[in-house]
């Protein structure tokens, strides 16, 4: 029997203690928010904090849980910072197909948390780990940018300028 | 989901019995949106499409809009949302003629449907960066259509004439001061004939179009809500389980044999099915399907006369092929006199294949009834895929409900002829007969089997001694990417597979004896189009010649182009604002230096400069100077997105992608041994619009042909030598 939490809610698992946190999530819990993106804790997809630290949740094994609270995407919004993170990802209208963002989020958010206004390099470092196969990266940091320091970023109208 | 009701307390490896869920809520928010009385439109396919696939003579309702009593406007999006912006930009277009309330508009998929063909292709599909251009004229008729019929119902209730009444933001104000909702008359707008003829704005007018419009489906794709194919659970479709399915190692292999002994004892598994190309297994979760899977023993079997392909045995036929001659795919003047160029140039020029690698690994949910069935899937190929499904299931196509998921990209991986995965679901879904959803890892993914194809060119070019293009001879070697399809009869033409010349045969550049021939070898790897399909190849080896030409002629590379360009004004627009906001011309950065590219695709033309240092062996791209003619704008933000996008898709491509075989055997497996561009890698991308025409051209691909040789050419400026092999390597 494996006790933590998921969003502050108690859990009691009996289940084979290697099944990986990213399933337990999805499947048991059908909280579909947490993505599955390669397995190998390699895309980040799959970004959750555990006690919040930015974990893989694909290559966590649910024992590892034991004793822990576990956030997800569902409930970000709910910290201020989560909110703020949300907010600057409209406002900068950061999504395309949005499958990588939830994991994007969860790491901007840790990285918030920790460094309240963060450099390009920091950026960089905190967020390499979550592929964007949509090639979202230039808005991710702007919007991280915006949530960082609300008040001094404009949103974005359009980037794109008219030429010609 | 509500998060605070559900019952955590404990969970199980082998779950008693769900608690019935909330049927299929997703499903149903429409129905919920219109708040059950809705104003329905069919709208005649146009005329182009009449000869490809009759309107069906039952009138679907709703097929494109739904007005709701409440004022709410649903759009159906007959197009896959897959990260390029549909579910905003389709809307947009209706919403510009109904002359409703911008934030009543809601998006939905539609499902396949015969309303829904795409209207110069005849069936629905998404692709060739056409989802705008081909909606143009459809929605803007639909949503002035649904207007006439809301100020006709309104002025019917005035007793006043519609001349007198318009509309503003949803509502229709009639003579003194008469005002009324759109939900107001929505149910009585329905009972009214359809308009034939109704007449479109000017865009002189236009209110939405062109406006940077944020998207519609960023709320939910932001908190976890939005629902990908992968996301669907028991909630969505009762009794729903989970298969994993192995597949042989080597392309074309058959099972032999297979143990399933070791499945045993393992918890959690429903079903083993086996077929002549894979087994499968299914289970209550993916991670009992997944075990199950990988504690199959299988013993798999090629035919031995067929090919193993081999990556470097590809290439080295290839290359042997391309010195040969090939066929004529384009011919003008006398391409021999390249022989009496004062400066000549033989240059072989090599392409690996690669794997789309869409961040939503594929996957399928199929529900089998046993004479009727419904699938669930993020599909670019409705129409086909339905088809397939059909056949694979043994119905009739009209007893198979499609549904069109969102996807987590696709770039022409779910756009199959051969609807691989889907009809591969339905195989395992007729044999186990309870609701499955089957998902392919990452692995599965990566080793699937259609890639864009490898290809060589070898071209000969020179200058004479005033320095200018003496002649040139360029030869295609590669596989034909739809041959053995149901498109080869559509897109080769004598022979030649438009998709293997695309972007070299019809080059904007007044080259006087020039020729383009294609050698197509015998198809052994299964391949597709992966975003901007053939430009992927051929707008590298154009660019970078013509800038190698330039420095041959001592000419400055865009001074060069715009002499060639004179016939092109779009082309040479485009360049031009390129050049200018990319400071060319200027000294770049210290350690930098800059390369520029040009190339017209799907309608549009995109010009890139990219700014680029090399640093311990590593190429880094600091920036990237977009502009992009892609004719009247209708989303501004998505535009920008789209050429964001597709530069880091190519980018990506060109700095890391290949896919190798070896004995027939795809050797990469994740993103480990495929890498693909990340965040720290990514340049910063300044997008410039160069708009001209009436109506909008291509946006979703456009962007990618320019950006690797616009580095390979700034990487020449760097080190003085020519990337002629993709991956980069310095
Ligand atoms: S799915 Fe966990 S890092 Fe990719
Ligand atoms: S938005 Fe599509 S993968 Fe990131």
């Amino acid at each position: 029997m494996i006790r933590f939490k998921v969003n502050g809610e108690p859990i009691q698992a009996s289940i084979d203690p290697e099944t990986p946190l990213l399933w337990v999530l999805r499947d048991n819990l059908q909280l579909t928010g947490t993505k599955y993106g390669c397995g190998m804790a390699l895309c980040g997809a799959c970004t959750v904090h555990l006690d919040g630290q930015p974990i893989r949740a694909c290559a966590t094994p649910v024992s590892a849980c034991a004793g822990k609270n576990v956030s997800t995407i569902e409930k970000i919004g709910a910290s201020a910072v989560g909110k703020r993170v949300q907010q600057a990802w409209l406002d900068a209208d950061v999504v395309q197909c949005g499958y990588c963002q939830s994991g994007q989020i969860m790491s901007a958010v840790a990285l918030l948390n920790t460094n309240k206004n963060p450099s390009d390099a920091d950026i960089d470092a905190a967020m390499s780990g979550n592929i964007c196969r949509c090639g979202t990266y230039n808005r991710v940091k702007q919007a991280i940018k915006m949530a960082a320091a609300p008040a001094a970023a404009a949103p974005a109208k359009s980037a794109a300028k008219k030429g010609a | 989901m509500d998060f605070s009701k559900m019952n955590l307390a404990s969970i199980t490896d082998a779950p008693a019995a769900v608690p019935k869920p909330s049927r299929r809520k997703f499903l149903q928010s429409s129905a919920a949106l219109g708040g059950g009385l809705v104003l329905g439109f069919y709208l005649p396919l146009r005329d182009r499409l009449a000869h490809a696939q009759p309107a069906p003579k039952a009138v679907p309702p709703n097929a494109f809009l739904r007005i709701g009593k409440d004022g709410s406007v649903t759009v159906q999006v007959k197009h896959l949302e897959f990260g390029q912006g549909v579910m905003t930009s389709l809307p947009m277009l209706v919403a510009e003629e109904l002359g409703c309330d911008w934030s009543k508009v809601r998006s939905e998929l539609a499902p396949a449907g015969a309303a829904y063909a795409h209207t110069m292709f005849g069936m629905q599909m998404t692709g060739g960066s056409s989802s705008v251009v081909n909606s143009w004229d459809q929605l803007r008729t639909v949503g002035a259509q649904a207007r006439t019929m809301l100020v006709q119902a309104a002025a019917n209730q005035w007793k006043v004439k519609p001349g007198d009444c318009k509309v503003e933001n949803g509502t229709i104000l009639g003579p003194g001061g008469k005002k009324l909702g759109f939900g107001a008359v929505a149910e009585a707008a329905a009972k009214l004939p359809v308009p034939e003829k109704v007449t479109l704005k000017p865009a002189s007018e236009f209110r939405i179009i062109g406006k940077p419009t944020r998207r519609i489906d960023a709320p939910d794709k932001v908190n976890g809500k939005a629902k990908f194919g992968l996301d669907l659970t028991a909630k969505d479709i009762p009794n729903l389980h989970v298969a994993l399915v192995l597949h042989a190692p080597m392309l074309g292999g058959e099972l032999k044999s297979m143990n399933a002994d070791k499945l045993k004892g393992l918890p959690g598994i429903t079903h083993v099915v086996e077929s002549r190309n894979f087994v499968a297994v299914v289970g209550k979760s993916y991670w009992a399907a997944k075990k199950g899977r990988d504690a199959i023993e299988a013993q798999w079997a090629v035919d031995p006369k067929a090919p193993k392909p081999d990556s470097a045995r590809l290439k080295s036929e290839y290359s042997q092929a391309a010195a040969r001659p090939g066929k004529v795919a384009k011919k003008v003047g006398d391409p021999a006199l390249v022989k009496t160029a004062a400066k000549s140039i033989v240059a072989e020029y090599d392409f690996p294949f690669l794997a789309h690698a869409a961040m939503e690994p594929l996957n399928c949910t199929v529900s089998y009834k046993g004479d009727s069935a419904e699938l669930w899937v993020g599909s670019q190929f409705q129409t086909p895929d339905q088809v397939a499904a059909a056949k694979a299931l043994g119905l009739a196509p009209e007893k198979v409900k499609l549904n069109t998921m969102i996807a987590g990209g696709g770039f022409g991986r779910r756009a199959n002829p051969a609807s691989d995965y889907i009809v591969e679901a339905c195989e395992i879904a007729k044999e186990v007969k309870v609701p499955i959803k089957v998902i392919w890892t990452r692995e599965d993914d990566m080793k699937g089997g259609y890639y864009r194809p490898a290809y060589v060119h070898r071209v000969e070019a020179g200058v004479d001694a005033a320095g200018k293009i003496a002649g040139w001879d360029h030869h295609i070697v590669g596989q034909s990417i739809v041959s053995g399809t149901a498109f080869e009869g559509f897109l080769v033409k004598d022979g030649i597979d438009n998709t293997s010349v695309e972007g070299v045969a019809d080059t904007p550049y007044d080259i006087p004896n020039f020729q383009c021939a294609l050698t197509t070898p015998t198809k052994v790897v299964t391949s597709l189009w992966w975003r901007s399909v053939g430009h992927t190849h051929t707008a590298f080896v154009m660019e970078t010649m013509i800038d190698e030409l330039a420095h041959a002629a001592k000419a400055d590379p865009v001074a060069f182009r715009t002499a060639l360009l004179t016939k092109h004004p779009r082309v040479l627009k485009t360049l031009a604002l390129a050049a200018e906001k990319s400071g060319w011309g200027k000294p770049a950065p210290k350690g930098r230096a800059r390369g520029i590219a040009v190339h017209e695709s799907f309608g549009s033309v995109c010009a890139q400069v990219a700014e680029v240092s090399i640093d311990n062996g590593q190429i880094k791209v600091h920036k990237v100077v977009a502009a992009i003619d892609c004719g009247l704008v209708v989303n501004p933000l998505t535009v920008e997105a789209q050429v964001q996008s597709a530069i880091a898709y190519g980018l990506s491509a060109a700095l890391h992608g290949a896919i190798t075989l070896k004995d027939g055997v795809v050797e990469q497996s994740n993103f480990h041994d495929y890498p693909v561009l990340r965040g720290n890698e990514m340049p910063v991308v300044e997008v410039h619009l160069a708009p001209g025409g009436d109506k909008p051209t291509g946006v979703g691909e456009p962007g990618t042909p320019p950006i690797a040789p616009a580095v390979a050419n700034a990487v020449f400026a760097l080190t003085g030598k020519r990337v002629r092999s993709l991956p980069m390597k310095v």
